[in-house]
Order: structure tokens, then C-alpha cells, then sequence
């Protein structure tokens, strides 16, 4: 085998009609995905023979941590970078995510996640960046069950993955639920917790959640995101009764800026 | 005061943070989403003498240690003023929620670097700038939901504008979905656009790392200093898209390199370094690895090759430490780097130079600031692992602070300023623009960056031949004649890469000529810069900062000399420890002392 098969699904924009495009490309050693794109960038040529546009997709650190090149190769969403190409069954076929508009070609907008990130105020309310010593100690347990849900990288697996995350809701999706999470294990952070599980549970929340159980098997960072959307769906709940038993109205979530 | 930052890396991320507590509204460029920025790629830490281990460390052993892995070529005050804040920005970080590794009683650990003999670099596994740079993104998040930050993402920058008076008074970018090229005028710019390792093909760094607004920069006046000092990491797993590194983290934990030698493992770094071993600083151990493979030919298979060894370490113990390497060890190598050694071989990872910017981070054009690793402040000719993170923070704090200083000094602000130098630099830009967009040869611009990179990772790295730098030189106008010859291949007026890459293209030619012009022009070896031609440093002749400026027919170079006002430059030797040399230099010197009295 001294050539491999490429399938790609082109967009022109964000309204435009999508359409396929076989590359051949020559093989070489320790070939990943985005080394194919690479060659298709020098030499924009498709399998027809015919001269076309370089593929545009997006990337930028190729070692798996900065989430930029996912997309769904050979049905599974993940990172282009790590699908190497002596693992992957030919022909290889390239589509964007579907769960987020299309940019062009491979590339999409995920700013939505990022978004969702401000809703379930995903950030430690430090008082300021002047010198106040120390944070808060940290049992190594409790820092080490927190340190793998601080390494998401909003690639957008999750979502992808998930089918209550569509056109019809408003469902966060299962990274900004464990973010939240992350937040209120840490010390400093727990002081708002009660904010962060009103935000969850709120439209678009954990009740969304269908309990596929899609999210954890695509992680690439293998969060145990089934677990953590659990116990995070048990906190609301709790939460929700202690109101009740309060007598406090429940707030909206969503509909307003949290500032 | 409105100010831009440009870049969302540590850097930038921290000055906006910090500009934005004094009260400033911020506009946020960046190429890529910010969380998506080249600091995640950082693995190993951050350096700080918080001094949890009983060494006796302190802020001021720290700058010892970064002027002496620097060979001495860095300013002193400001490399002062970044160590004696190390620990408290750690402990910054800390308080953001930062998951660094804790020890048994829940305080932060240190593990060891290259260049120091001390356990002072703080670190969470081995995802230590993914972990700051999400802390500090999360901050930023905040501040643009209080409305003080305004984030244009997926934007390039083109230039700074600049008014009558040399002043500058905001920038232009382009953004690449619509592709509308337009100015944002502010008070002041503070530039955080990272790394150029882009010039070099497959490095450590990440694709975008093409330096271009260092060059759109340089080419409007701003002075690239110390241009020739490229840093090269020893341990890098060579790839066909990009060499991933293995961090030193690793060798801190106790990894060791070595080839077979009469069927045994050589430990060819243990036996050349006794004092330091494994953890010479960065220039050393690639140049040693160098040697091994290219001299004495004895890389692995005969190959550019070597091992890194973690096999005799506990498993569970390492993988806790270094999940996040070994994984990458796992997936793009396929073996597993706890039964079998690592292969590895150097990759250029990092470039000491940059803008030339004064102790409050401005360069040499008012109002236009820099920080991180696209200025030159900290680390002189080489940079000692974990200290670029803390050179970023510290500088993008400096320049967020010193920002609002000089906003305050401002005569005329930038308000008052007529809007018609924005609609000539617009207008500039766009003119540029529609030149790529007619050009229509034959070359490949994707091709030509191909033979830009080769050209530079071989002859201007780690050994450096006045020869063959003169021919990279020589190329390198070929390829900028070659240039104008370029079939875009794409004229779309969305969302357009191939356009953006070939400005980029054009911004690497001008800084490959001063990288390269530069390593000619010193005539000695210091740090990171060694040329077999030159071998020994001259601090005589050399001890002196270079600036490149730009002119049309290429750079042009200056000598500045160094502020040595704290600590008198020591001879750099990785064999003995430092304070043996230190106590030798005394005894010469008392020595030397006592000849002239008795003279006298
Ligand atoms: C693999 C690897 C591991 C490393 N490990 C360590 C370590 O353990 N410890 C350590 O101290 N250092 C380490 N370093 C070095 C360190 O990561 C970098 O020097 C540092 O992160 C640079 O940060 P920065 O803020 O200057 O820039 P970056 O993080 O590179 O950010 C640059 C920003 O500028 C923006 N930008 C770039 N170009 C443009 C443009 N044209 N227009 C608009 N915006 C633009 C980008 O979008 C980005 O937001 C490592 C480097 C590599 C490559």
C-alpha cells in the first residue's frame, strides 16, 4: 500500500451545500490525519486528477491537549492529531462535527462551549491577583479526583457524541456540567457552590441529560463523565428539596446574564 | 483607558487580567480561541524558590541559576524581579484553582529541572500550561462577563497603527471567517503572540507559531533582539507533522539518557556532567546528544537517536507524575515507556529572542508593549526549563501594570487622535491583502515553507557553520524571489487559510534572515548559539545584546551592552557544581589580588 484513501466532507460556508472529495495521498511513516491534510495543502489535487482548494480545518498544538482538530474520522469524533494512520481502516473518511455550525470544511464554531462555561460560572472567585499567600491546602485524593476534569479541552466530543445535544435544546452538554463540578471541589470554589448546582439544574441543565452514557466513551481525556453528571444530577436534586423545604422560589437559570 | 492585547497565551492572559483590575477595557486578539493557545502545550512546570524541600533555595538562587543557564547575556534587574515574584505568582496561580501536584500534608510540590541542582518547579502532572492556562482563562471569562473584555478570536494581527509622533495608537487584524481587515484604536497594545517555531518545520511548538506579528512588527520599526538564540530541547519523539516533546520533567523525575556501549547502557550525560548529570541545561544536552549521534556515531541503529530511560522507576509513582507524557509516548510511539526506553532526539522548542522591550516591557515604538515568549527580557541566550512559564506571567503582569502607567502619562489620548492614520493603515493592509490574493504563478506556498524549514533546522540550530549559514542566508532570498511566483490556490473571500498562511510565509522569510544573520554576525558560542568556527564565549567582544533592524535589503545590526549591575558573569560549567566554581573564581581572584599588591 503505497497510497491512502481519503473521504472528505466540504462545506464552501456556513449556508453553503456540503460535498464530498476523495485525495489520494502517498504513505509514509508515522502518518496521522493531520499529516494528510498537510499533503493536500501541497499538492491540492483531487483523486479525479483535478486541481481544487486546500482542505481547511482547524488545529494548532497536534499533541491532544488543545482540542482545536476534532472531527469525526470514520464515525467517531476525535482529534485528528491522534488518529494515526496505520490504525485507521481505508478509505478514510473526514466529516466536521455535526453538533456545531460549519466554518468551512472540517472546521466549525464551538463557541457555544465556551459560552456554557460562563452559565455555570465556571471560574474561582479570587479576590484579586495582589499577593494573599497560599490557596487553600488540598488533600493529593481529593486533587487528584478534580485533576481530570480540569483536563478538558472543549474539544466538543461530548457533545458530538450525545444525542440530547441538538437543534431542538438548549442542553449544555456533559463538559460544562463536570466543570461545574470542578468548581465546587475546590475549597475556594465550594463558597458559590449553591450557584452552580441552581445553574445545572436550570433549562438547558442536567435534566437534559437522557443518560446515554455517549460522552465518557468518546473523552479523549477519559473523564468519568458518567459518574461526575450522577453526582452532580444528586447534588441538584438535594438541593432542590432543601429550597423547597426553604420555601424559596427557583431561579431561572439561563435566560439571564450571570455576572 | 482602552487597551489591546494581542495573543491569549499566559501572557496576554494575565495582562488582561491585570489591566482590566486597574480599570482598563480590553480588546482580546487572538489567532486561536484563547484557550486554545500554544501554553497548553507546556508539561513539565513552573519555576519558583518557594523552598519546601530544605535546600536552602531562594528567589535570589533562582536568578543565579537563569543568568548562569543564560550565559549571562540576559539584563540583570528585570531577571531579578521575575524570581523574587516566582513564588508569589505561583501561589497566584494556586489561589485560581490551578490542580498542581500536592504533596502528603496538601501543599504544592516541586520536582527538579534542568540547570539547577534544587527541587523549584512547581507542577501539575504533566499538563502544567494547559492547568495555568485554563486557570487564567476562566479569570478573563469572568471579566468579559463584567463586560471589561471584549474577545475577537480567530483573528490575525496585521500591525500596529502608528501616529505622526511614532506613537502607537491600536492595531489592525483580520478576521478569517469574514475576512474584514479593520483597525482598533486604543491607548496602548501589549503584544503576547508567543513562539516562532513555525520557521523551523517539526518542532515542539505549535503550527500557529509562525512569528509573524513579531515580524509584521519588526518590519514596522519595533528592534528583533537576539535573534540567533534558538533554544533546542534534547528529548523530542520525531513526527511527520511535528516533533512532540518529552519533557524534562521527565529527567527531573529521575530519567536517564544513554546508548549501548560494549552491550552496556552509557550514560553519557552522567559521565560528562557528574555535578549535574541528566540535568545540564538545554544547549548542553542537545549538543551532547549531537555528539553521540553524529560524531561518535552511535545513535540507536546507527540512527539520529537516543534513549530515555524511565524503566527503573516505579510505574505506578511515574505515571502519577508524568501521566500526560507518557500518554503521548504511548500513542504516537507505540510503546510503552514504563518496560521499554524512550526513543528520542533534540527538536528546536523555544527562542530566546525576540522584541526588545525596556524593564516595563515597552519596545522601542511608545505605546506598543510585549510579553512572553515573543520579547526578550528573561532568559538571555539560553532559557532553563520552567522558566519560560513564570518569564510570561511575570512579564504580562509587568506589562498590565506598566500599561496603566504610561495611559495615565498620556498627553493626547487616543480618542482625540484623527481617525485618518487607522483608515491608512486599513487601508495599507488591505492593499497587501489583495496582492496575495492576485498572485498567481506556479510555486506552492506550503512547499516553500518545506524548504525554509529544512534549510533552517539544519544549518541554524544546534551546530552552526559559518558556511552553510551563509547558503541558508542565500536561500532564503531565493525563496522570497520564489515568492512572488506563488499560485494562491485559493481566492475565496471566506474564511480563506491558504491567504492568511502566505502573509504569514512572507513574515517568516523576514525573520529567518535576521535569525540567520544574526548567528553569523556572533562570532563566538554562548548559550544556545555554537559555532565549532567560534568555540569558546567572548565576553570581551560579545557580552552585548544584538538588535536587528529592518531595511528593505535586509536586517541591519547593532550592539547593546548588557546591565551585569548584580552579579559578575562566572565561566558556565555543568561538570562541578556552582559553588565549587564559585569558591575557584574566589581563590583566582584573591590570588590575582595578592600578585598585584605585592607588585605594587
Ligand atoms: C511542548 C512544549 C512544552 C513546554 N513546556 C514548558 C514547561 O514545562 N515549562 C515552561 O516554563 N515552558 C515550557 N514551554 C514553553 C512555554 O510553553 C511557552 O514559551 C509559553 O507558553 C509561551 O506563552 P505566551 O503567552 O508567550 O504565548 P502562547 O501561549 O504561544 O500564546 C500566543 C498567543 O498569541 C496568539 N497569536 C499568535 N499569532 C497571532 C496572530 N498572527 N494574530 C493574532 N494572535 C496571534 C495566539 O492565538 C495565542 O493566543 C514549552 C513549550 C513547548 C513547545
Amino acid at each position: 500500500m503505497s497510497e491512502i484513501l481519503v473521504k472528505i466532507k466540504r462545506q464552501d460556508g456556513p449556508k453553503s451545500k456540503s460535498y464530498w472529495e476523495e485525495f489520494k495521498v502517498p504513505l509514509k511513516t508515522n502518518m496521522n490525519v493531520i499529516s494528510i491534510l498537510m499533503e493536500i495543502q501541497k499538492n491540492p489535487v483531487n483523486a479525479k486528477g483535478q486541481q481544487t482548494v486546500p482542505v481547511v480545518w482547524d488545529c494548532n498544538c497536534l499533541e491532544e491537549v488543545c482540542g482545536a482538530c476534532t472531527m469525526v474520522i470514520n464515525g467517531v469524533p476525535r482529534q485528528a492529531c491522534a488518529a494515526l494512520v496505520k490504525d485507521l481502516k481505508q478509505p478514510i473518511v473526514l466529516r466536521p462535527l455535526t453538533k456545531f455550525p460549519v466554518v468551512r470544511d472540517l472546521m466549525v464554531d464551538r463557541n457555544v462551549m465556551f459560552e456554557n462555561l460562563k452559565k455555570i460560572q465556571g471560574w474561582i472567585p479570587i479576590d484579586g491577583t495582589y499577593d494573599l499567600g497560599p490557596g487553600p491546602r488540598i488533600a493529593p485524593a481529593r486533587r487528584d479526583e478534580a485533576y481530570p476534569i480540569a483536563t478538558c479541552m472543549t474539544c466538543g466530543c461530548c457533545m458530538e457524541a450525545c444525542p440530547n445535544v441538538n437543534s431542538r435544546t438548549t442542553y449544555i452538554g456533559p463538559a460544562a456540567i463536570a466543570q461545574a463540578k470542578l468548581f465546587n471541589t475546590h475549597p475556594t470554589g465550594a463558597m458559590n457552590k449553591e450557584e452552580r448546582l441552581d445553574a445545572v439544574a436550570g433549562d438547558g441543565g442536567i435534566v437534559d441529560c437522557g443518560n446515554a452514557q455517549n460522552c465518557e466513551r468518546v473523552c479523549p481525556k477519559l473523564i468519568p463523565l458518567v459518574s461526575i453528571i450522577a453526582e452532580m444530577n444528586r447534588e441538584t436534586v438535594f438541593r432542590g428539596f432543601t429550597r423547597w423545604l426553604k420555601g424559596k422560589p427557583q431561579k431561572a437559570a439561563f435566560d439571564e446574564p450571570i455576572g | 483607558m482602552k487597551i489591546v492585547i494581542v495573543g491569549g497565551g499566559l501572557a496576554g492572559l494575565l495582562a488582561t487580567i491585570r489591566a482590566c483590575e486597574k480599570g482598563a477595557d480590553v480588546d482580546l486578539i487572538s489567532f486561536v480561541p484563547v484557550k486554545r493557545s500554544h501554553s497548553v502545550c507546556a508539561q513539565g512546570g513552573i519555576n519558583g524558590a518557594v523552598n519546601t524541600k530544605g535546600e536552602g533555595d531562594s528567589p535570589w538562587n533562582h536568578f543565579d541559576d537563569t543568568l548562569l543557564g543564560g550565559d549571562y547575556l540576559a539584563n540583570q534587574p528585570p531577571v531579578l524581579g521575575m524570581c523574587e515574584a516566582a513564588p508569589k505568582i505561583i501561589y497566584l496561580m494556586d489561589r485560581m484553582g490551578v490542580m498542581f501536584t500536592r504533596t502528603g500534608e496538601g501543599l504544592l510540590d516541586f520536582r527538579r529541572f534542568g540547570g539547577t541542582l534544587v527541587h523549584r518547579t512547581a507542577f501539575s502532572g504533566s499538563t502544567t500550561g494547559q492547568q495555568l492556562l485554563y486557570g487564567l482563562d476562566e479569570q478573563v471569562r469572568r471579566w468579559e462577563v463584567e463586560g471589561k473584555v471584549k474577545k475577537y478570536e480567530e483573528w490575525d494581527f496585521l500591525s500596529a497603527v502608528v501616529d505622526e509622533d511614532g506613537t502607537c495608537r491600536g492595531c489592525v487584524a483580520q478576521d478569517m471567517k469574514t475576512m474584514e481587515i479593520r483597525a482598533f484604536p486604543s491607548d496602548a497594545v501589549i503584544m503576547c503572540t508567543g513562539g516562532i517555531g513555525a520557521i523551523f518545520g517539526r518542532t515542539t511548538n505549535s503550527v500557529i507559531n509562525t512569528g509573524s506579528p513579531l515580524s509584521s512588527l519588526y518590519q514596522q520599526g519595533v528592534y528583533y533582539a537576539n535573534p540567533e538564540m534558538i533554544q533546542v530541547h534534547p528529548t523530542s519523539i520525531p513526527g511527520d507533522d511535528k516533533c512532540r516533546l518529552i519533557s524534562e520533567g521527565v529527567r527531573g523525575d529521575g530519567g536517564r539518557l544513554w546508548v549501548p556501549k560494549d552491550g552496556k547502557p552509557w550514560y553519557f550525560m552522567e559521565e560528562w556532567y557528574p555535578a549535574y548529570g541528566n540535568l545540564v541545561s538545554r544547549d548542553v544536552a542537545s549538543r551532547g546528544i549531537y555528539k553521540v549521534c553524529r560524531e561518535l556515531k552511535m545513535g540507536l541503529d546507527g540512527k539520529d537517536m537516543v534513549y530515555l530511560d524511565v524503566t527503573h522507576l516505579d510505574p505506578e509513582w511515574i505515571e502519577k507524575r508524568q501521566h500526560g507524557v507518557l500518554e503521548i509516548y504511548r500513542k504516537f510511539a507505540g510503546e510503552e515507556p514504563t518496560k521499554v526506553p524512550m526513543k528520542v532526539f533534540p527538536a528546536m522548542h523555544y527562542t530566546m529572542g525576540g522584541m526588545w522591550v525596556d524593564y516595563d516591557q515597552m519596545t522601542n515604538i511608545p505605546g506598543l508593549f510585549a510579553a512572553g515568549e515573543c520579547e526578550y527580557q528573561y532568559h538571555g541566550a539560553n532559557r532553563l526549563g520552567a522558566n519560560s512559564l513564570i518569564s510570561c506571567l511575570y512579564g504580562g503582569m509587568v506589562a498590565g501594570d506598566k500599561v496603566l502607567e504610561y495611559g495615565k502619562k498620556l498627553k493626547k489620548n487616543t480618542a482625540d487622535v484623527s481617525g485618518k492614520i487607522f483608515e491608512a493603515e486599513v487601508a495599507r493592509q488591505k492593499e497587501k491583502a489583495d496582492k496575495i490574493y492576485q498572485l498567481n504563478g506556479t510555486e506552492n506556498p506550503y512547499k516553500l515553507k518545506d524548504i525554509l524549514n529544512e534549510y533552517m533546522t539544519n544549518n541554524v540550530t544546534v551546530i552552526r557553520y559559518e558556511k552553510t549559514m551563509k547558503e541558508t542566508d542565500e536561500k532564503i532570498q531565493e525563496l522570497m524571489a520564489r515568492y512572488k511566483n506563488i499560485g494562491v490556490c485559493d481566492t475565496g473571500g471566506w474564511s480563506n487559510r491558504t491567504a492568511v498562511f502566505i502573509r504569514h510565509l512572507w513574515n517568516m522569510f523576514e525573520l529567518s534572515r535576521a535569525i540567520t544573520g544574526g548567528a553569523l554576525l556572533r562570532k563566538e558560542s554562548r548559550g544556545a548559539h555554537y559555532m565549532p568556527e567560534y568555540p569558546d564565549r567572548d565576553d570581551e567582544n560579545w557580552l552585548k545584546t544584538i538588535k536587528a533592524k529592518w531595511t528593505p535589503d535586509g536586517p541591519e545590526f547593532s550592539l547593546e551592552d548588557i546591565d551585569l549591575s548584580l552579579i559578575k558573569p562566572r565561566v558556565r560549567r555543568y561538570d562541578v557544581r556552582k559553588d565549587e566554581v564559585m569558591k575557584e573564581e574566589e581563590k583566582e581572584e584573591k590570588k590575582e589580588a595578592a600578585a598585584t599588591a605585592e607588585e605594587k
